[in-house]
C-alpha cells in the first residue's frame, strides 16, 4: 500500500514543527499530528468523519492558533486599509468583521484575509498561517503614513474556534457577555473562563459558531473549561480533517486550492469582495481589465456520479483534452458521495453540466452545481 | 496486534496461506494510518498479476491508496461486502477486511514476506 493524503499521509511529524499552547490537550485526546504549514496540528482525534457529524449535529472545538494576526493601528488606518485591500472598509463599522483579501497588483490573491475593525482607526487583520510571513513582508513593502503602525502579533494569540449548531449554549455560561445580539461576523470584547478574549462570531464550517482569541497561556485552561462545559452538549475536539470537509461542503475557499496568485476573485466567485466603486485599491485596475476581457474560466461545485474520490490535481477533460483542475475534492460526510471544487471553461459552469475528471488514469464521471453544498438551516 | 500466522510487506499489506491460495488484506496500522475507508476499488476475478502490481485501491476521507499483490496469481475471489461496507477495513483488517483471494503461482514470492515479529518492529521502527 502506499498512500498520499492531502492533509499530509499521516505522516510522523518532524521534531522542528512548531507547537499551538494546546499540543498538550492534543496528544492527551489522542490526536494524529501531522505537519500543516510548518505546525505540529491535529488531523483528528476519532476520526473526520465523525468529527465532522458533532460539528453538524452538535458543537465541535479546533485549535487553529497556528492562524496569523496583524494590527494596523494608528491616523490614517482606515484609508490604508482600504488601499490594501478590496472590501469596503469604510462600511466596517467598530465591532465587525467582513472577509477580504491582499491582492497582487495583477488582481490575483496573495491572501484570503478577515478584517476585523477594532476601533475608529484600529484593525486586525487574520490571515493563513502558510502566508503569515509572505502577507506581512508584503504590507512592510507599501508606502505607509508615518502614524499608521504595522505588528504582526500571531505569537500573542492562540485561537480556538468552538463551531455547531449547539456552540452559543455551551460558551454562554463561560462568559458574561451576551452571545445572542453578536450578529454573524461581529465580535466583541469580553472574558470565556475568567480570561480576556475577542469572541468572534465567524467560522469556516458553514455552521454557527464563535473563534476566540485569547493569550496562549491562557488557551489550555479555555479548551479544557470548553471541554467540560460541552460534554452534556456531545462537544468534541476536532482536526484539520473535519475542518477541510466542513469548509468544502459549505463552498468556502482555501489558499492554496481554489484561490492562489495565478486566480482572481472573478475566476473563485469571490466578486462579493471586490468594491470596484469605493476607490483605488491594489489589483483594481487589473480587476477591471479582466473584467473587460471576461472570464475564461470559473470555480465550480461538483458531484461524481461513479465511484471514487476525485481530489486536487485532477483534470478536467472535455474531447479528450485537459481543459480545467480539481482545486480541492473529498468525500463528504453529510452527503456520503464524493464531491468537489474545479476550475472549469466559462462554458461548462453551468450546473447541471457533466464533466470526466481524470482520476489517476481512470474516467470519472461528475456533474456540475452550484455551491455551496450545504448550507444551514437558520 | 499482528496474527502470527500471517505473512507481512513493507508496504503494510498482510498474506494469509490456505494451502494454494493466500489471502491479502491491509493491516492494522495501514487503516490507522489512512483513517475511516469510504471507497474500495479491487481487480476483477480471473485477472492474473506479478507480484508488486497494483490491483486496486482503497480510498479515506484524507487519502488514496494503491494496493499491491505481494504474490503473483490468479484472483480467484474479492471481498464483495467491501462494495456496501467499506469501513469493514477500520473495524477487522486481519480479518473481515480482507480484499483478495489470489492463487498464487510461486511460492517463492512467499519468502521475501515478514513474519509478525519483524513487521511489528519494521512499524515499531517507521514511527520515529
Amino acid at each position: 500500500m502506499s498512500s498520499e493524503g492531502a492533509t499530509g499521509s499521516g505522516r510522523p511529524a518532524a521534531p522542528a514543527l512548531r507547537r499551538t499552547p494546546l499540543y498538550e490537550a492534543h496528544v492527551a485526546a489522542g490526536a494524529k499530528l501531522v505537519d500543516f504549514a510548518g505546525w505540529e496540528m491535529p488531523v483528528q482525534y476519532t476520526g473526520v468523519i465523525d468529527e465532522h457529524r458533532a460539528v453538524r449535529t452538535r458543537a465541535g472545538l479546533f485549535d487553529v492558533s497556528h492562524m496569523g494576526e496583524f494590527t494596523i493601528s494608528g491616523p490614517g488606518a482606515l484609508d490604508f486599509v482600504q488601499g490594501l485591500t478590496p472590501n469596503d472598509v469604510a462600511k466596517l463599522v467598530p465591532g465587525r468583521i467582513h472577509y477580504s483579501a491582499l491582492l497582487t497588483r495583477e488582481g490575483t490573491f496573495i491572501d484570503d484575509v478577515l478584517v476585523y475593525r477594532l476601533g475608529e482607526q484600529e484593525f486586525m487583520l487574520v490571515v493563513n498561517a502558510a502566508n503569515i510571513a509572505p502577507d506581512f513582508a508584503w504590507i512592510s513593502s507599501l508606502p505607509r503614513p508615518a502614524g499608521v503602525v504595522l505588528e504582526d502579533r500571531s505569537d500573542r494569540f492562540a485561537l480556538l474556534a468552538l463551531q455547531g449548531p449547539r456552540a452559543l449554549a455551551i460558551l454562554q455560561p463561560l462568559t458574561a457577555s451576551a452571545l445572542s445580539p453578536i450578529k454573524y461576523y461581529g465580535f466583541v470584547h469580553g472574558e470565556v473562563a475568567s480570561k480576556p478574549a475577542l469572541i468572534s462570531r465567524t467560522g469556516y464550517t458553514g455552521e454557527d459558531g464563535f473563534e476566540l482569541y485569547v493569550a496562549p497561556q491562557d488557551a489550555l485552561e479555555i479548551w479544557r473549561a470548553l471541554m467540560k462545559a460541552g460534554e452534556a452538549e456531545g462537544l468534541v475536539p476536532a482536526g484539520l480533517g473535519a475542518r477541510d470537509t466542513l469548509r468544502l461542503e459549505a463552498g468556502m475557499a482555501l489558499y492554496g486550492h481554489e484561490i492562489d496568485r495565478t486566480t482572481t476573485p472573478w475566476d473563485a466567485r469571490l466578486d462579493w469582495i471586490v468594491k470596484l466603486e469605493k476607490g483605488d485599491f491594489i489589483g483594481r485596475q487589473a480587476l477591471l481589465d479582466a473584467r473587460t476581457r471576461g472570464a475564461s474560466r470559473q470555480l465550480v461545485g461538483f458531484e461524481v456520479e461513479s465511484r471514487g474520490i476525485a481530489r486536487q490535481g485532477c483534470g478536467i477533460v472535455a474531447g479528450g483534452e485537459a481543459v480545467g483542475t480539481v482545486t480541492s475534492g473529498t468525500w463528504s460526510p453529510t452527503f456520503e458521495k464524493a464531491i468537489g471544487m474545479a476550475y472549469v471553461p466559462a462554458a461548462s459552469a453551468e450546473a447541471g453540466t457533466e464533466i470526466e475528471i481524470d482520476v489517476r488514469g481512470k474516467p470519472v464521471m461528475a456533474r456540475t452545481r452550484l455551491l455551496p453544498f450545504y448550507k444551514r438551516s437558520r | 496486534m499482528y496474527p502470527d500466522d500471517y505473512r507481512y510487506t513493507t508496504e503494510h499489506e498482510w498474506v494469509r496461506v490456505e494451502d494454494d491460495l493466500a489471502v491479502v488484506g491491509v493491516t492494522d496500522f495501514a487503516q490507522k494510518e489512512l483513517g475511516e475507508v469510504v471507497f474500495v476499488e479491487l481487480p476483477q476475478v480471473g485477472h492474473v498479476y506479478d507480484a508488486g502490481d497494483e490491483i486496486g485501491t482503497i480510498e479515506s476521507v484524507k487519502a488514496v491508496a494503491e494496493i499491491f499483490t505481494p504474490l503473483a496469481g490468479e484472483v480467484v475471489e474479492i471481498n464483495e461486502a467491501l462494495a456496501d461496507d467499506p469501513e469493514l477495513i477500520n473495524e477487522d483488517p486481519h480479518v473481515d477486511g480482507w480484499l483478495i483471494k489470489i492463487r498464487y503461482s510461486a511460492s517463492s514470492d512467499l519468502d521475501s514476506l515478514m513474519d509478525a515479529e519483524s513487521y511489528g518492529e519494521f512499524v515499531q521502527q517507521g514511527k520515529h
